[in-house]
């Protein structure tokens, strides 16, 4: 079967697209799946970083599209992993440098020797996000419970349904469950209601994120940390398994509506 | 604490944030830009005066959502009838 393509989108930037591609990246190649994590922030490279591979970095996606090296010469491989690798973006270059033809065409050739094809896009909607979602089969929107990360998901959701991708899915990122429960966040009811599409998955904030990514492991190599549990279920769910959503402090949790019926709000401001 | 005896709730941070999302959102998806809601508004008061005369301060015209649907709601105090000659 040919590979699926993914792109990894938001509109906002620093809602964590680029953890959450490093993470699925990871977490499907330990569900034994052959994986290539495409970088496709031209000139503000960062997918390499995230993964820890950026001392092997030769070659970049704007090496192949000019024919400099062959596509197989710019995939780095993960040696932690069996098949997971890495096509980085060029860091010298703008978004120009690559046209949504020559993204389709590289899709193409990477879709016989993979399962997954992720591709992790640049903030914003101009041609370096039409460049990551030209070669997509389905895009995966993040968002984090704000409102203008909420609000910039929304523009992405009407420009990928005008593309014609097909329905997109969202993951809801960084969030606060203690804030939730104190009705200081979106829950994840809010968010889907606001946003009506379909939810992909829920990870909590979670500081491992910010240590894993200093030392360029992705958190989804340790197990029992929240997040990786939650990246987990996200790539298991892209298997098309039936994957519970973990219990976020929101108003579908039925312990945390009792515990606020029963203990006096805490005065916080 | 009082506030829960007599039924009234405190307004959360997040029902702001709900409610603010769900008014700019309306906006965002639809094609009438501000400046389009501006110059209908005139028009608006420009028909009506004619017939009653209006509290023109008061006027406000916004775009809401129900059933799918885009709507739009326009509240115009009125002040008497215009006397014709």
């Amino acid at each position: 079967m040919p590979g699926r393509v993914i792109t990894i989108t938001s509109g906002k930037g620093g809602v964590g697209k680029t953890t959450t591609t490093a993470n699925l990246a990871v977490c499907l190649a330990l569900l034994g799946q052959r994986v290539v994590a495409i970088d496709a922030d031209i000139g503000l490279r960062n997918l390499d970083v995230v993964l820890g591979l950026e001392n092997r970095v030769v070659y970049d996606l704007v090496d192949v599209v000019e024919g400099r090296c062959r596509l197989r010469q710019a995939l780095i491989r993960d040696k932690r992993l069996s098949e997971m690798y890495l096509l980085p973006a060029a860091q010298t270059r703008d978004k120009t440098a690559v046209n949504p033809g020559q993204m389709v065409e590289i899709c193409n050739q990477l879709r016989p020797d993979f399962d997954y094809i992720l591709i992790d896009s640049p903030a914003g909607i101009e041609q370096g996000f039409q460049n990551a979602v030209a070669g997509a089969d389905e895009v995966i929107i993040v968002t984090t419970p704000e409102v203008s990360a909420v609000r910039d998901a929304d523009r992405i959701i009407g420009l990928v349904e005008a593309g014609e991708k097909g329905p997109a899915r969202l993951i809801i990122n960084r969030i606060k469950p203690d804030m939730v429960r104190r009705g200081d966040m979106l829950d994840v009811s809010d968010v889907l209601e606001i946003l009506r599409i379909d939810l992909l998955g829920i990870i909590p904030e979670d500081e491992h994120i910010i240590v894993s990514t200093n030392k360029g492991t992705p958190v989804a190599h340790d197990i029992g940390v929240p997040a990786a549990q939650a990246f987990r279920n996200i790539a298991r769910r892209l298997r098309g398994e039936e994957v519970p959503f973990m219990s976020l402090g929101g108003s579908d949790n039925l312990f945390g509506r009792l515990r606020r019926l029963i203990a006096p709000r805490s005065d916080t401001h | 604490m009082w506030d829960r005896f007599t039924g009234k709730k405190r307004v959360t941070s997040r029902e702001v944030a709900k409610q603010r999302l769900q008014l700019v959102l309306i906006h965002d998806r639809s094609d009438i830009s501000p400046v389009m809601l501006e110059a209908l508004k005139a028009d608006l008061i420009a028909v009506i005066s004619e017939h009653l005369e209006i509290d023109q301060e008061g006027i406000e015209i916004t775009l809401s959502e129900s059933r799918g649907r885009s709507r739009l709601l326009a509240t115009i105090p009125i002040l008497g009838r215009r006397t014709r000659r």
